[in-house]
C-alpha cells in the first residue's frame, strides 16, 4: 500500500465533511490525516486527505467519491510537485538544565517557542511529515508531555490552481413538466404556469417567459 | 414574481411543479403541515398506505412500471426509519424515488426531541443525495434538485427532510429556473474514441456476448439492444433487472444468468471471448466466484456510473454514459467498422454452439412425486394466462428465481422485483404502486407465503384506494429459499424455515377481510379456472393461496462461492458442455 494524498474540492455545505469521511470509512479504508478549511472561494471549501490504499482501490473510492453530489472535484497531489504541510503543537520537558538543548533542536528545526513554563516549554513546528517526525524523534528524550498536530494540508507547485474552472456557471435545466396521468383533473386556474420543461439529459436554455404558454403546460 | 405561501404550500406547489401526480404516504406530527396543503391539490393524489415500507416499495413500483420519479412521505421518527428499507432497495436498483420526511423543529434537533431521527444521517449511505431544509426559504429549490438528482444520470433515491418550522414559516414561493449543483453533471454521451474501440473489438471477436442489466431498462434503450443484436447476430443475455430488455422469445436471447441462471446463459458468459457489459455491474449473483468468472473474455463495460466500470472485474474498453446513447452509437460505429472491413464479422459458429445448450438443456422442473401442486407449474400458467402485457412483481426468494424463469417477458418495464437488496415483502406494495400508475395494466404479485406476511397491510390500501391488484401466493408453507439452502449444504437440518401456513394463517380469509377476494387453490386441475376467477374480479384486490409442494426447488443452481462452470441443472448434476449430440 502507498500514500496518496488528495484534494478535493466540496460544496461548503453543512454534512459534507461526515459524507466524506463516512464513504472513505464504509468502502473499508482507514484515513492518515483529514484537513478541511476555506478556500478563495467563500462557498467552496477544500479537504486534504491522506490515505495509504493501493492504486485500484484508491480509483474506486475516487470515483465512489466523485458521485457524492456535494463533491465538486478531486485532484491526487504527486508528492513530488506539491508541498505539504503540517502544524504541530508539542509541551517538551525543559528545566534549566535541559532547556537550553531543546531550545537548540527549536533553531534547529526552524520551529519556535510560544509558552514557557518553568518545567516545559511549548513548541510549535510547521513542515512536511517527515520533518516533523525527525524533530520529534529529537525532542522525544527530554519528555513529551502532550502533543497535538493538525491534518495535512497540501497545495500543487506552480502557476496553476486546482479550482480554476470549477465555479463555472453550470447550465442545469429545470426539472420535469408535470406530466400526469390524463385521467387527473388539470390544475386549478390560479396555479402559477409551470416551468418549460427540458430533458435533463440535454441542458438547453429555457424559453423566455414571453414564450411560456399561458395556461400549465403538459406533456402527454 | 412570488407568492406568499406557508413553507407547508411551498412544498405541495414544489412537488407539483415538479410533476408529481400521486404520492404515497402516512401523517405524522412533524409532517402534519404539509398535508394540510395536500387536501387541496388537485394534481396530486395521496394514497394512505398501511406502512411507511409500503409507501416506499409502491413509489418504487409506480417508477419502476413508468420510469418516471415516484413519491414517498412519512413523518420523522418511526416514520422515517421505516422508509429506510424501500430506500435502500431504490438505491441497489437504481429507482428514481424521492422521499419526503418531517423533521422535528429545528430547535428541537440534537435534543432527543419526540419522535426525532437523525434520517438524513441515517440515510446517508443509501441514498443518492439527501437534503435537510430548515430554511423555508430552500423548500422550493430543494425539491426541485431533488427530482433533477433522482431522476438523472444513474437514477436513485433522494431523501427530503424539512423541519416543522420551515413548513410553518411564510415564504415566497419561487420555482427555480437554475439549479446550483456545481458537483453534479452526470455523463450521458459516451466519449466517440471508446464507442470506436469497442466496435473494432466486436467485430474482431469470435464468441461476442451483449450482457445486459437494468441500465438498458432505465434507459429505456429496449429497442436501440434488439437493433444492436440483430445487427451482427450477437447473442444476449439477461440479468435479474434486465428482464424484458430482449423478448425471451427472442432468438438471440439466451436466458437469464447467474447463480440460478439458465445453462445457456451462464455457459454463453463462460465460454464468451467479448463481454460487452450495457448497463449491468458483474454482481457477485451473476459473476460467482470472480476470478473464474468468463475466464477467456475481454470486456467492454459501458455504464452511466463511472464507479461501476472496473469495480469487480478489470475493463478493456471502459464507456461511460446512457446506454440509449451508447447503444445507438455503438450501432453506428459498428456500422463503419464493417464497411471499413469489407466484411460482416459471423457469429454463426458461436450462435450454433449456444442453440445446441439450449436446445439441450432447457429451463425445467419435475412434477411433485406426491401429486402437490408444483410452484414452477402455478407461475407458468399465470404467465401465460395473463400474458406479456401483465406486470408482474415479485418477493424475493424460490418463487422470485421461479417467476424470472417462467413469466413471458416480452416488454420492458413489465417486470418489478427487488434485485439487489433482496427486499422480502417487496411485491405487494410494488404492484399496488405499478398499478396506480398503469391502471390500464392487469399487474399480478407472484409472491411467497414468506414475503406476503411481511407486507400484505396494503391490501387494505388496495381495496380502499380501487387498486384492484392481483396475488399469487406461492405457498411452500416455507422460508423456501433458506430451507433449499438448509437442504443442501446444512444436512437437511431445518432451522426456523417452517412457517406452517397450509393452516396459519389462512390467507383466502385474510383477504376477505382485508377487503379483497381471497381464493385458494391445491390441485393441479384447477389451477387455470382459478387464475380465470382472478383474472375475471376487476373492482377488487384478490389473493389467491396456491398451496405447493414444499421441497420444490431452483435449478440451475451455482452454489454460493464456487464457479459458474460449477453450475448444476438438478442436485449432483452438471451439465456436459462438450458433448456436440
Amino acid at each position: 500500500m502507498t500514500k496518496h494524498t488528495l484534494s478535493i474540492l466540496v460544496e461548503n455545505k453543512h454534512g459534507v465533511l461526515a459524507r466524506v469521511a463516512a464513504l472513505i470509512s464504509r468502502r473499508g479504508f482507514n484515513i492518515d490525516s483529514l484537513a478541511v478549511g476555506p478556500t478563495e472561494h467563500p462557498e467552496v471549501s477544500r479537504m486534504t486527505i491522506a490515505v495509504s490504499v493501493d492504486e485500484q482501490p484508491l480509483e474506486q473510492i475516487t470515483k465512489q467519491l466523485n458521485k457524492l453530489v456535494n463533491v465538486i472535484k478531486i485532484v491526487e497531489l504527486e508528492p513530488a510537485a506539491t508541498v505539504q504541510r503540517e502544524l504541530l503543537l508539542v509541551k517538551v520537558k525543559a528545566d534549566t538544565l535541559t532547556r537550553g538543548q531543546v531550545l537548540e533542536t527549536v533553531q534547529l528545526f526552524r520551529a519556535k517557542v510560544v509558552d514557557v513554563a518553568p518545567d516545559a516549554i511549548t513548541i510549535e513546528a510547521t513542515g512536511n511529515p517527515d520533518k516533523l517526525e525527525a524533530m520529534l524523534r529529537v525532542l522525544e528524550p527530554f519528555g513529551v508531555r502532550e502533543l497535538v498536530q493538525s491534518g495535512m494540508v497540501a497545495i500543487g507547485r506552480g502557476s496553476r490552481s486546482i479550482s480554476d474552472r470549477t465555479l463555472r456557471p453550470v447550465p442545469v435545466p429545470p426539472p420535469h413538466v408535470a406530466s400526469g396521468s390524463p385521467t387527473l383533473q388539470a390544475r386549478p386556474a390560479n396555479a402559477p404556469a409551470t416551468p418549460a420543461g427540458v430533458h435533463p439529459n440535454h441542458p438547453v436554455p429555457a424559453p423566455p417567459p414571453g414564450h411560456r404558454p399561458a395556461a400549465p403546460a403538459r406533456q402527454g | 414574481m412570488s407568492e406568499q405561501l406557508t413553507g407547508a404550500q411551498a412544498l405541495i406547489r414544489a412537488l407539483e411543479h415538479a410533476g408529481v401526480d400521486t404520492v404515497f404516504g402516512i401523517p405524522g406530527g412533524a409532517i402534519l403541515p404539509a398535508y394540510d396543503p395536500m387536501l387541496d391539490s388537485t394534481q396530486i393524489r395521496h394514497i394512505l398506505v398501511r406502512h411507511e415500507q409500503g409507501a416506499g416499495h409502491a413509489a418504487q413500483g409506480y417508477a419502476s412500471a413508468t420510469g418516471k420519479t415516484g413519491v414517498c412521505m412519512a413523518t420523522s421518527g418511526p416514520g422515517a426509519t421505516n422508509l429506510v428499507t424501500p430506500i435502500a432497495d431504490a438505491y441497489m436498483d437504481s429507482v428514481p424515488l424521492v422521499a419526503i420526511t418531517g423533521q422535528v423543529a429545528s430547535a428541537a434537533i440534537g435534543t432527543d426531541a419526540f419522535q426525532e431521527a437523525d434520517i438524513r444521517g441515517i440515510t446517508m449511505p443509501i441514498t443518492k443525495h439527501n437534503f435537510l431544509v430548515n430554511d423555508p426559504n430552500d423548500i422550493a429549490s430543494t425539491i426541485a434538485e431533488a427530482f433533477h438528482i433522482a431522476s438523472t444520470g444513474r437514477p436513485g433515491p433522494v431523501l427530503v427532510d424539512v423541519t416543522k418550522d420551515a413548513m410553518q414559516a411564510k415564504v415566497d414561493f419561487v420555482w427555480p429556473t437554475e439549479l446550483s449543483l456545481p458537483g453534479y453533471r452526470p455523463v450521458t454521451r459516451p466519449h466517440p474514441k471508446q464507442v470506436r474501440e469497442a466496435a473494432r473489438l466486436i467485430a474482431a471477436a469470435q464468441k461476442p456476448v451483449l450482457y445486459v442489466g437494468g441500465g438498458v431498462i432505465r434507459a429505456k434503450a429496449s429497442a436501440e439492444l434488439k437493433q444492436l443484436a440483430e445487427l451482427l447476430g450477437i447473442p444476449v443475455v439477461t440479468t435479474l433487472m434486465a428482464r424484458g430488455a430482449l423478448p425471451d422469445t427472442h432468438e438471440l436471447h439466451f436466458g437469464m444468468p447467474g447463480m440460478h441462471g439458465s445453462v445457456s446463459a451462464v455457459g454463453a458468459l463462460q465460454r464468451s471471448d467479448l463481454l460487452i457489459c450495457l448497463g449491468a455491474r458483474f454482481d457477485d449473483r451473476v459473476t460467482g466466484k470472480l476470478e473464474s468468472f468468463a475466464p477467456e473474455a475481454k470486456v467492454i463495460h459501458a455504464d452511466i456510473d463511472p464507479a461501476e466500470i472496473g469495480k469487480n472485474r478489470v475493463t478493456d474498453v471502459p464507456i461511460v454514459g446512457d446506454c440509449k446513447e451508447v447503444i445507438t452509437d455503438l450501432i453506428a460505429a459498428l456500422q463503419t467498422e464493417i464497411a471499413a472491413n469489407g466484411r460482416t464479422p459471423d457469429y454463426s459458429a458461436w450462435r450454433g454452439l449456444l442453440d445446441s445448450v439450449k436446445k439441450k438443456y432447457p429451463l425445467g422442473y419435475d412434477e411433485p412425486e406426491d401429486g402437490s401442486l408444483s410452484p414452477q407449474y402455478v407461475i407458468q400458467r399465470i404467465g401465460q394466462i395473463a400474458g406479456p402485457d401483465a406486470i408482474y412483481t415479485s418477493g424475493v426468494g424460490q418463487h422470485q428465481m421461479w417467476a424470472a424463469h417462467y413469466l413471458p417477458f416480452e416488454k420492458p418495464l413489465h417486470w418489478l422485483n427487488s434485485g439487489g437488496l433482496g427486499t422480502m415483502g417487496y411485491a405487494v406494495p410494488a404492484a399496488m404502486g405499478a398499478k396506480v400508475a398503469r391502471p390500464d395494466k392487469t399487474v399480478w404479485a407472484i409472491d411467497g407465503d414468506g414475503c406476503f406476511q411481511m407486507t400484505n397491510q396494503e391490501l387494505v390500501t388496495c381495496a380502499l384506494e380501487g387498486i384492484p391488484i392481483k396475488v399469487a401466493v406461492i405457498n411452500n408453507q416455507s422460508l423456501g429459499m433458506v430451507r433449499q439452502w438448509q437442504t443442501l449444504f446444512y444436512d437437511k437440518r431445518y432451522s426456523n424455515t417452517d412457517l406452517h401456513s397450509a393452516q396459519i394463517p389462512d390467507f383466502a380469509k385474510l383477504a376477505e377481510a382485508m377487503g379483497g377476494v381471497g381464493l385458494r387453490c391445491s390441485d393441479k386441475e384447477s389451477v387455470d379456472a382459478t387464475i380465470d376467477k382472478a383474472m375475471s374480479v376487476t373492482d377488487q384486490p384478490v389473493v389467491v393461496d396456491f398451496v405447493v409442494h414444499r421441497d420444490a426447488m431452483v435449478w440451475p443452481m451455482v452454489a454460493a462461492g464456487t464457479s459458474n462452470d460449477d453450475i448444476q441443472i438438478a442436485r449432483d448434476m452438471a451439465p456436459n458442455w462438450d458433448s456436440e449430440d
